[in-house]
């Protein structure tokens, strides 16, 4: 019994640490962003502030339980997928609730928040939302392809299901990271990696030029406060992911930020420099080369 | 030409029944608004500072002052830096900037978008046709005073106004947002009658709710 307390305690610590490290993360890289367009840009405790007033509106409009239930969907995906991760390798306290075959859970748990806004945002009855998520799914259905490809050809490669043990295959040295012992696979994920970030080129989904804004365009006050919450914890939650299963995890919590910080960069340098594709468009792209470099990954792995 | 389209009526669905549509009530809440009360002490300072240094402003230019707006997100003026951001619907925006002369079809998009925005909100109001009518004082289909059909809490003079003089406005706007004063929507909330009779007398296709978020 008091070990389960105090592995929510500890799992609560972390969230509260990944949190913060999601807000700032999100706010430096909006600075980085407006640097390269020559602004000053936000301040980058700007997303503290915006969460603050979203919280802090007086009134909300609802449209239905359902229209309550998208937004805790969102983060309990966000949260959910943070928890089953190892954040620090080798530490009992930011271990998590890590366990044989997370794996496949986690790439399960993606979909899920994706899932509730869809159900809510249908409820508010906007048909631009419902189009949103439409979209959304679309693309994300096509970034998944290459990912679990990748993915798959990593369980083949260490003969696990389990997170725990594929960062344990690559501690020792930088040329054990699966980066390195299998490139393949690495691309594919990475790839996969542009669009799961929700970054240009496949920020189409969330533009606020576009459909306005997407999936969130009927939400507001506290509701869109939960949203912002999640785009801070489910970002720096995949970048984990990545780490550990590309990077050779992280020791202590400077690795992590390090290694996080240049994981996000390849979608922040992207981003800034190519311009959107349509969500036909990278539906398209995803399933060219990306798949076939996710399905050579899975050859190689079996057959060399 | 009718309104058939906000009338009352029953629609027979596929499968062959009857379905009432009301439009004013099946797609609009007509709840005249409420006046909110604040915060007490040092909570409704904080929450303030917060409104103060993050103005969500609603994409939505009335006039020809919209053209002074865009220059604010370049990298000459880049509001950015003090929290100024652009969201492109009212529910999610806390700043209404009209920006120049309101034509009274444009007035009823106004009153329809302001009405979606939640409390706490702010108007300000852009050049001089929004404080007297400026140029068009005499025009057949523009309004004159702004502070009629909707609270304003800051206006910035000028035909047009530079994007100086705007972030000026934005400043004396946070000002008023950190000592208490920004309550316009609680204004528009208790003198709703008032607001409401003078939007009609310009509106003459009055074709949505009194009230709609």
């Amino acid at each position: 019994m008091g070990t389960i307390v105090t592995k929510i305690l500890y799992a609560l610590l972390t969230l509260f640490i990944v949190t913060n490290y999601g807000l700032i993360l999100s706010g430096v890289v909006r600075k980085i962003g407006a640097r390269v367009g020559r602004r000053h840009g936000i301040r980058f405790y700007q997303p503290y502030i915006d969460l603050i007033k979203n919280y802090t509106f007086r009134t909300r409009i609802t449209h239905g339980i359902m229209y309550y239930i998208g937004p805790v969907f969102r983060l309990t995906g966000g949260i959910g997928l943070l928890l089953f991760l190892p954040v620090i390798y080798g530490s009992p306290v930011f271990d998590n609730f890590s366990f044989a075959g997370d794996l496949t859970f986690v790439l399960y748990f993606q979909f899920f928040g994706v899932l509730g806004m869809a159900l809510g945002a249908g409820e508010s009855g906007h048909p631009y939302s419902a189009l949103g998520v439409s979209r959304g799914l679309a693309q994300t259905t096509a970034m998944e392809l290459p990912l679990t490809l990748g993915v798959l050809a990593l369980a083949v490669q260490y003969h696990t299901l389990n997170i725990h043990e594929i960062v344990a295959a690559q501690q020792g040295s930088i040329l054990h990271w699966t980066l390195f012992t299998n490139p393949l696979a690495a691309i594919a994920m990475m790839l996969s990696f542009l669009a799961m970030m929700g970054r240009s080129p496949f920020d189409v989904v969330l533009a606020p030029q576009e459909i306005p804004i997407g999936p969130p365009t009927e939400y507001h006050s506290a509701l869109l406060g939960v949203l912002q919450l999640n785009r801070a914890i489910f970002p720096a939650a995949k970048l984990i992911l990545f780490m550990n299963l590309l990077f050779g995890g992280a020791t202590n919590w400077g690795e992590l930020v390090i290694k996080t910080f240049f994981i996000y960069m390849w979608s922040v340098f992207v981003g800034i420099a190519y311009p959107r594709f349509r969500v036909d468009q990278s539906v398209r792209w995803y399933f060219g080369i990306p798949l076939l470099i996710g399905v050579a990954a899975i050859l190689v792995v079996k057959y060399f | 030409m009718g309104k058939e389209y906000i009338e009352k009526r029953t629609v027979i669905s596929p499968e062959g029944n009857p379905i009432e549509v009301d439009p004013l009530k099946d797609y609009f809440c007509d709840a005249a608004p409420k006046s909110c009360k604040s915060a007490s002490g040092i909570i409704e300072k904080f929450a303030n500072w917060a409104r103060s240094e993050s103005l969500w402003v609603l994409g939505f230019g009335t006039g020809c002052g919209a053209i002074e707006m865009r220059p604010l997100m370049t990298p000459r003026f880049d509001a950015y830096r003090f929290g100024i951001q652009w969201r492109p619907t009212p529910r999610q925006a806390s700043v209404f900037v009209i920006s120049g002369y309101l034509s009274v079809k444009t007035l009823k998009r106004v009153v329809r978008s302001y009405e979606q925005m939640q409390n706490p909100k702010f108007v300000v109001a852009l050049g001089s046709c929004t404080i007297n009518g400026g140029m068009y004082w005499d025009s057949y289909n523009t309004i004159n005073r702004l502070d009629h059909y909707m609270p304003v809490d800051v206006y910035i003079a000028g035909c047009m106004p530079r994007p100086e003089a705007l972030l000026a406005g934005f400043d004396k706007l946070k000002h008023i947002i950190r000592e208490g004063r920004g309550e316009g929507a609680n204004k528009y909330a208790e003198n709703f009658d008032w607001y409401k009779g003078n939007q009609k007398k310009i509106i003459k296709d009055w074709d949505m709710p009194d009230y709609n978020w």
